[in-house]
Parts: C-alpha cells; sequence; structure tokens
C-alpha cells in the first residue's frame, strides 16, 4: 500500500515532520481554493444545524440489548470518535446513524433519529467481498456511487492514495487497499457526513497518521462532519473533536483530554490507557489554517501525562 | 421452412436476448438455485392458468411473485438454510403442478413440453408477446441499471448511497418473474435456469465490465437459440435440450481462453 509505504520510514511519533509531504499535497490544492477555505474556516463559529440528532435510543438485536439509552449529535466541520471495547456497540451506533439499523420502538421508547433533509453520506465500511463472478474495475466500482467524468474519480482515488488501483478488478485489492478505495468511494460523493468503521485497521502508526491528517483535511475542505469508529485509543485522540466512550450505553463523552481524564474511560480501557508511556498526542487547535489554506503544522506533539482521575465525568 | 422456422427462431431470440442481462444478475447474485425455484413454480402456475382458464403468462408471474414472497419470508428464520428452503420449495410445487396438470378434464396437455419446451409449436402471436415483454424487461433494467448494480456489489452501501434496495430488489423479482413465464415454451421450465447461467457464465471469461458480461451474455445466448434450433432442424434432436447443449458447448470454448 503506498499510502503506508510513503512514511514507513519515519519512526513513529514525529508527526511534524511527516506533515510535511501532507502540506505540499494540500497546498496544490489549496491555490485552487483559497476563496473558499475562508468560510470554512469561520464556519465552526457559527451555529449551523445538526446533520444527524441521535436522541435516547436503543437498539435490540437478535434479543439483545446493544444500545440502551444513547445520544449523540453530529454536527458540520467536526469530527467524532467512538471508542470502545469489542461488543461495545459502536458499529451498531454508526450503522444506526446511516440508517441501517432501526431503534427500538416498541412502547414507544427506542427513541429517535433524525437527519438533515437531503443529507449526503459516505460510507466506508471495514470491508467488503464483492462476488468474483461480476467483472467490476475500481473505477467501475466508483461510478456506481457518483456517475460522472473519469478526471474525478481519479482525482477521488488520489485522494486517497491508491490512484495506481483504478484499472484493477476490486476482487484483486488486498484489504487494505479496498479500504482505501472505498474511502475514495466514500469521498467521491462529496458527503455532507463521512463515517468510517475502523479506518485504521491493519494500517500501521506512520499511514494512521497519514490518514488522519487526511481526514482533516477533508473535513476542512468539505466542511462535513466525520464519525470514526476505532479501538485504536492513542492516535485518534489527535485527530478528533469529541470522544465517545461507548459500552453498551455512553460512558463518557467529551474533547480527547477530557475522556482521557475521565475515571469511566479508566475503567473501560484499564489503568494503562493515557500513561506517560502511551503518550496522548492532542490535536492543538490554534494552528488551523493560513489565508491560504496551508495547514501550518497539521500535529502538536505533546506529551500530556494525565494523572488525574478526579476529571469531569460526562455521564449521559 | 422458413415459415415454420421463423416463429420459434424469433421467440427463441428474444428470450435469449433478455436472458443475457437477467442472467448476469442470476450470476453475481448467485440467484441460480432461486431462479430454477421459480422456474419450477412456474409450472404449478400454469397448470393454475388452465384450470382457472386465464392466460398462462399471468398466472405463472402471478405464482412466482407469490413464491418469491413466501420465500424472502421463510428466510427470516434461521434454523435452515436458503438452499434447503429452495429444494423444499422447488420440489414441492414441481409436483403440485405436475399433480395439477394431470387433473386436467377435457384437455390434453403435453406436460413434456411445458417441461422441455416446445418451441417449435410457437405461433406468432406468442412471438409478439414475447417481443414485447422482451423490450420491456430490457428498457426497465436499462433504466434501474445503476441501482440494480449496486444492490447488487453491496447491499449496505446501496442503501447509504440512498438507493431503494428494497424496491430495486422487487424490481428484479418482478423482471425475473416475467423472463421465466415468457420462457417456458421456449426452453420448459426445466431448462431455464441452463439459459440463465450458462451463456452468462461464459461471458465471464471473456469481458472487463458488468455492461460488456450482459451484452456478451445475450450474444452466446442467442448464438445458443440458433446452434440449437439448427441442431434440432437437422438431427431431429428436442429444441429445448438442443439449445442448452449448445450454450454449454460455448461455454466449454470459453474455458479454453485465459481468463480476462
Amino acid at each position: 500500500m503506498i499510502f503506508a509505504s510513503r512514511y514507513s520510514l519515519l519512526v513513529t511519533g514525529f508527526i511534524a515532520s511527516l506533515a510535511a509531504p501532507l502540506q505540499q499535497a494540500c497546498f496544490v490544492q489549496a491555490t485552487e481554493r483559497q476563496y473558499i477555505i475562508a468560510p470554512l474556516y469561520f464556519g465552526p463559529f457559527l451555529m449551523s444545524e445538526p446533520l444527524v440528532t441521535v436522541q435516547s435510543v436503543s437498539v435490540t438485536l437478535g434479543g439483545n440489548a446493544v444500545l440502551s439509552d444513547v445520544s449523540l449529535t453530529l454536527a458540520p466541520g467536526r469530527i467524532t470518535t467512538l471508542i470502545g471495547p469489542n461488543g461495545a456497540g459502536k458499529s451498531t451506533l454508526a450503522r444506526l446513524v446511516l440508517g441501517l439499523v432501526q431503534p427500538d420502538n416498541g412502547n414507544g421508547s427506542g427513541g429517535t433519529v433524525s437527519r438533515r433533509k437531503g443529507l449526503r453520506v459516505g460510507y466506508m465500511p471495514q470491508h467488503i467481498k464483492v462476488d468474483d463472478s461480476l467483472p467490476l474495475t475500481v473505477d467501475r466500482f466508483l461510478w456506481l456511487a457518483a456517475p460522472g467524468p473519469t478526471a474525478s474519480r481519479r482525482a477521488a482515488l488520489e485522494r486517497a492514495g491508491v490512484a495506481h488501483l483504478r484499472r484493477r478488478g476490486v476482487q484483486q485489492l488486498s484489504g487494505g487497499e479496498m479500504q482505501r478505495v472505498l474511502l475514495a468511494r466514500a469521498l467521491l460523493r462529496k458527503p455532507d457526513l463521512l463515517v468510517l468503521d475502523e479506518p485504521a485497521q491493519g494500517v500501521d502508526v506512520a499511514g494512521q497518521n497519514a490518514l488522519y491528517g487526511l481526514l482533516k483535511t477533508v473535513r476542512d475542505e468539505l466542511g462535513c462532519a466525520i464519525l470514526l469508529i476505532s479501538h485504536d485509543l492513542h492516535l485518534v485522540m489527535a485527530a478528533t473533536d469529541e470522544v465517545i466512550c461507548l459500552q453498551r450505553h455512553v460512558c463518557c463523552s467529551g474533547s480527547p483530554e477530557s475522556v482521557s481524564r475521565d475515571p469511566a474511560y479508566h475503567e473501560l480501557f484499564g489503568p494503562g490507557a493515557g500513561t506517560p508511556n502511551l503518550a496522548l498526542y492532542t490535536h492543538d487547535h490554534d494552528h488551523d489554517h493560513d489565508l491560504h489554506g496551508n495547514a501550518t503544522h497539521s500535529h502538536e506533539h505533546s506529551h500530556s501525562h494525565h494523572h488525574d482521575h478526579d476529571g469531569p465525568c460526562n455521564h449521559d | 421452412m422458413i415459415e415454420l422456422l421463423l416463429p420459434p427462431l424469433l421467440a427463441g431470440l428474444a428470450v435469449a436476448l433478455v436472458s443475457g442481462p437477467m442472467g448476469a444478475f442470476v450470476v453475481w447474485r448467485r440467484m441460480a438455485f432461486f431462479g430454477d425455484t421459480l422456474a419450477h413454480g412456474a409450472l404449478l402456475g400454469a397448470a393454475l392458468g388452465l384450470a382457472l382458464d386465464i392466460s398462462l403468462y399471468v398466472a405463472v408471474v402471478a405464482v412466482c411473485l407469490g413464491l418469491a414472497a413466501a420465500l424472502s419470508g421463510l428466510q427470516r428464520q434461521r434454523q435452515l438454510a436458503g438452499d434447503t428452503l429452495l429444494g423444499i420449495v422447488a420440489h414441492t410445487t414441481l409436483a403440485l403442478g405436475v399433480i395439477a396438470i394431470s387433473l386436467q378434464t377435457g384437455i390434453q396437455v403435453d406436460l413434456f413440453a411445458y417441461l422441455f419446451g416446445d418451441l417449435l409449436a410457437v405461433g406468432w402471436q406468442d412471438v409478439i408477446g414475447l417481443w414485447v415483454g422482451a423490450i420491456v424487461i430490457l428498457l426497465l433494467m436499462l433504466w434501474q441499471w445503476r441501482a440494480l448494480l449496486s444492490i447488487t456489489v453491496n447491499e449496505e452501501l446501496a442503501q447509504v448511497e440512498g438507493i431503494a434496495v428494497q424496491r430495486t430488489r422487487l424490481l428484479l423479482m418482478l423482471l425475473l418473474a416475467l423472463l421465466i413465464a415468457g420462457a417456458i415454451r421456449t426452453v420448459g421450465v426445466l431448462l431455464i435456469t441452463s439459459l440463465l447461467v450458462i451463456p452468462a457464465a461464459s461471458a465471464r471469461r471473456l469481458t472487463h465490465t458488468p455492461a460488456q458480461m450482459a451484452a456478451v451474455a445475450s450474444v452466446l445466448g442467442t448464438a445458443s437459440v440458433l446452434a440449437g434450433l439448427a441442431v434440432s432442424w437437422f438431427a431431429n434432436t428436442p429444441v429445448g435440450p438442443s439449445i442448452v447443449v449448445a450454450a454449454s458447448s460455448l461455454f466449454v470454448l470459453t474455458l479454453l481462453r485465459k481468463p480476462a
């Protein structure tokens, strides 16, 4: 996978140096877009209508209560990450947002999910399997999501770092390549909401950094909301505006910093989470973009050692 | 000779033309056994049509759609696998169809013609009906091509992207039922699946895109009908089976080619 291998020489952590090639990539595109970036930059300061609102929803699948009394709001321009152990209901919550799972509605207590009218969604599932009998190239696969000129598909693939796969059959892709292609497909739709299920699965640390950098760029460009699922605790934190810690219900939520201080978070992930040897990469909110839309420094490498277990717990 | 051969030829070509894209979807969606079950059920539909004295095509389409609905209902229970259920339904409806036909009094019904087709008995009225049906099916498929293909690639992605998955799936069932109703007279209920599956399977090795595969399947199906009719005419073999053997021969030929 080109995307990962380009950065594989860089050892973990030094994100500042890693961000350089990404910035270059941004720059080329940013020059064409400098007038658009400005309103987007101020976008987060305006009160924007939420894209999806999940209100005290419960979901029962096959007789098992998977989610109970979960609430969630996805607003434009915000990156939200769902974390939690296996079986915590992360995927189910994402599928609820996508409309692939319905809330319980027995005796009217299942809660509600409301979506903004005309919401355009890009979805990157963990993996999909296309039957071998279907002769489908990556290019055609993308065409299905958004018919249009070849150039737009080529650009989307380039964005996801897999331009060289355009003429490949989808069945010949490795798991990681398929994920990139799915990301390109999601981006191609210019979504209002981008939902990614475990995007960092099987990607090395350098590749993950690049991925999160890309997601931020996409967020800034499209002004879309991004919902991520991850059980990767540390890298995710850097690229996220809000973390929701899930264990069938919302254990705690808030900014990465506040969640990492939350006792409920430590209870869920054990005492090792967020300790010095697993330093958090925190996202510096002051940097953002200069007038040309270039990310001036996309990450700040900060060693915040959180020992404070008395932080605010946002139990819903 | 040409007046004798022209109606069966045109009827066979209409069925083969539609079987291409339809068969491609049957192959992609692994619906071969499902299509077979509907075809078996079609015999029951034909028998009901005779008993109630209504149009054979209407009766067959109605029974096929009823079966499709019943099967999707049955598949919600998880103790028995889909192919087991299909096995039960296919052979039960076939048995019921044979019994129902044998109970017909007054008219002589050629069961063999329904099972293996009787293309040579097709008249001009059937030809017109088949071509109208074929054009309607092809236009509907063309119109809904992206939706049909999207739900075939991945139903969840399709749904997220705003495609009406249930409605599209229903459309595919309806078109399949229409095709089976039309094909009964040409290749018979036992051989319909082969006309769907074999040309599409042959086309797989020769093509690079879904549309190409559907089109090439149509061409191969058409060639099979021509070859089958010719063999049947000169060697005096039954028409339906001759067409199927022609299609299979083409499939074997494609195996010689390196996979695309």
